[in-house]
């Protein structure tokens, strides 16, 4: 016999209170899992956010747009490589709960800014010669069955009116922090209806992104773009695209920062849950611990036995709970609206951490029975009536 | 024959709530190597408490106890564990036995301290189950066995590791009066066939009646 079968008869002891533990700790990971998936969906934005890339918008709000004017002015300043813009279009497709991201773009830069964008040459080229085409995401192209060639009609609502576009390309993600849920179509389109329906609505544009060589040069460069354009109607904020989409998170910060606390709440939840069952554990066990000291057992034997009993109980938890993350990520994935979370799985990252907590959790709830166990003397723990 | 236990101006009292308990008062007795001696008294004569400073599971607050030539109460805790773990065999009077495991299991538990292999250990087991005459129990549990051969598992675990000395403490005064005779009888054939020394507390006459020797004790005396 080794000690090791000792700590798991010991573990199966009383069955429904190590069943119940169990399941507290897996029903503890899935939370946590699920919290941080959201928190991580949150910020897939800020993680997919390239360091040469700066965005240009209305100083005032995002909600107002710039002059197509600029685009050129903005071209010329040293250290700038390319530079593209887009419009942010909405509208409802198929239905108006189902969200992603739609946008008229330049055909001709943007999936050059955006090599994350994985798009075949001959799909972008037919996409760019027609004023009519559109590229959609892998994801998009999945969910809606969707392929090249099929039209998709967009009822506009921010630009309203019947929108048809034909599907020219399907792109594919580049890393797994891409958005693979994106509906690009040319804004030279939206530009003309824009020109003969709202003509005070034409040549403007939502934002510029601005591709630099040297990503240490981002603040130079902001300054210098937004101090062409400053008195002007249209004064510009120029910042890095990591901090744009930081910017956007800020209204939301409260909700994240507040899930980021519960998710460790829950660790401190489930390490009490753990904590309770070994210390009862380790009071019932008194006498034992006493014999088994007066048969030679030491202080390191008894530390192994309760810790390793602890550390037991809680990767079971972890493992069952990790198990069961991963289809009821993929579940609330399929629930929550489309686009939502264009990144929304369990991360590498995600699954350390519910392990190291198991570890963590583990050690720390067995401190105070092996206290307990070591601070008893063998004459107490025999006279112990539990 | 040697002393086996030296027990030398040993006092023993207790701290209990800012008050000095004296539970032992000066004690001085020698054990020979192959003795069995009874310690009879009234409860709260510090029988016990001699028993446990004798096994190295407390320290005397007075004076010297040498057991097989060890100062046993100059030991640091760790060195004592190790001292009883090859030393001392103990036998309780509730038995003590953990009640996940079975028999075979609660007999090779002091063995799992020592170096000997898998298949030792095993031979070892056997050897002591079936001096105690509970081979066909190896697999049972606590809770499938009689009181006697309960406590009789537990003097194999006691002898498994082929102690100096064996302490018992009350060994039949939770059995019934035939199982209480077999265990006595038990100790004394443990004691003449395989020359254990034994200490034993007992109140009971008739248990006393099998040791070689009688002490007692009252209010923390030898008389």
């Amino acid at each position: 016999m080794k000690i090791i079968k000792l700590i798991i008869k010991n573990s199966l002891r009383h069955k429904l209170r190590t069943f119940l533990t169990i399941l507290g700790i897996s029903i503890a990971v899935i939370a946590f899992g699920l919290l941080r998936t959201v928190v991580t969906a949150w910020n897939a934005g800020v993680e997919a956010s390239s360091a040469n890339r700066l965005i240009t918008r209305q100083a005032v709000s995002f909600i107002f747009s710039l002059p197509y004017s600029y685009r050129e002015k903005i071209l010329k300043i040293p250290g700038v490589t390319n530079i593209t813009y887009a419009n942010w279009f909405q509208g409802v497709y198929i239905d108006k709960n189902q969200f992603f991201a739609r946008m008229a773009v330049d055909a001709n830069t943007f999936f050059d800014v955006y090599p994350e964008f994985l798009l075949s040459k001959k799909e972008l080229d037919d996409f760019k010669k027609e004023r009519t085409a559109c590229v959609i995401g892998s994801d998009i192209a999945k969910t809606y069955k969707l392929k090249i060639g099929d039209v998709m009609t967009i009822e506009g609502d921010i630009f309203p009116g019947r929108w048809d576009f034909v599907i020219r390309g399907i792109y594919k993600p580049r890393d797994k922090t891409t958005d693979a849920t994106g509906m690009y179509f040319h804004w030279d389109y939206l530009n003309e209806r824009m020109e003969k329906e709202f003509p005070g609505r034409a040549n403007q544009v939502g934002w510029y992104v601005v591709q630099i060589k040297d990503p240490a040069q981002a603040a130079e460069i902001s300054q210098k773009i937004d101090a062409l354009f400053k008195n002007s109607t249209a004064e510009t904020k120029t910042e890095s695209e990591r901090a744009f989409q930081q910017g956007f998170l800020a209204a939301t910060s409260a909700i994240v920062t507040a899930m980021n606390v519960i998710s460790f709440v829950i660790i401190g939840i489930i390490m009490l849950v753990l904590g309770n069952t070994m210390i009862m554990s380790a009071r019932e066990r008194t006498r034992e611990y006493a014999v088994m000291k007066t048969l030679g057992f030491e202080r390191r034997h008894l530390t192994g036995l309760i810790m390793g009993e602890s550390l037991l109980i809680s990767f079971i938890g972890a493992g069952i709970g990790l198990f069961l993350t991963f289809p009821l990520v993929e579940g609330f994935a399929m629930v929550i609206p489309k686009g939502f979370f264009p990144i929304f799985r369990l991360e590498p990252i995600t699954v350390i951490f519910a392990c190291s907590a198991a570890v963590f959790i583990g050690l720390v709830a067995s401190v105070p029975p092996i206290q307990r166990a070591l601070k008893t003397n063998i004459v107490d723990g025999f006279r112990f009536v539990g | 024959m040697p002393a086996i236990i030296e027990v030398q101006n040993v006092s023993k009292s207790y701290m209990r709530d800012n008050f000095q308990i004296p539970v032992l008062n000066n004690i001085n007795f020698n054990v020979e190597e192959g003795d069995f001696l009874a310690l009879m008294g009234p409860s709260g004569s510090g029988k016990t408490t001699l028993l446990n400073l004798i096994a190295g599971i407390d320290k005397p607050t007075k004076g010297n106890i040498l057991v097989g030539g060890t100062e046993i109460s100059k030991l640091t805790e760790s060195a004592l564990a190790k001292w009883r773990a090859h030393s001392i065999g103990f036998v309780f009077q509730f038995y003590n036995l953990i009640p996940v495991l079975t028999a075979f299991e609660n007999v090779e538990l002091p063995l799992l301290l020592t170096s000997l292999s898998k298949s030792e250990r095993k031979k070892h087991v056997e050897t002591a189950l079936s001096v105690v005459g509970l081979s066909d129990r190896m697999l049972h549990y606590p809770k499938q066995l009689s009181g006697g051969q309960e406590q009789r598992v537990a003097i194999a675990r006691a002898l498994v590791t082929d102690p100096l000395l064996l302490i018992a403490d009350e060994p039949t005064g939770d059995l019934d009066k035939n199982s209480a005779a077999e265990i006595l009888t038990l100790l004394e054939r443990l004691n003449q066939e395989f020359k254990k020394t034994i200490v034993m507390v007992t109140h009971d006459p008739h248990a006393a009646e099998k040791a070689r020797k009688i002490r007692h004790l009252d209010k923390g005396d030898l008389v």
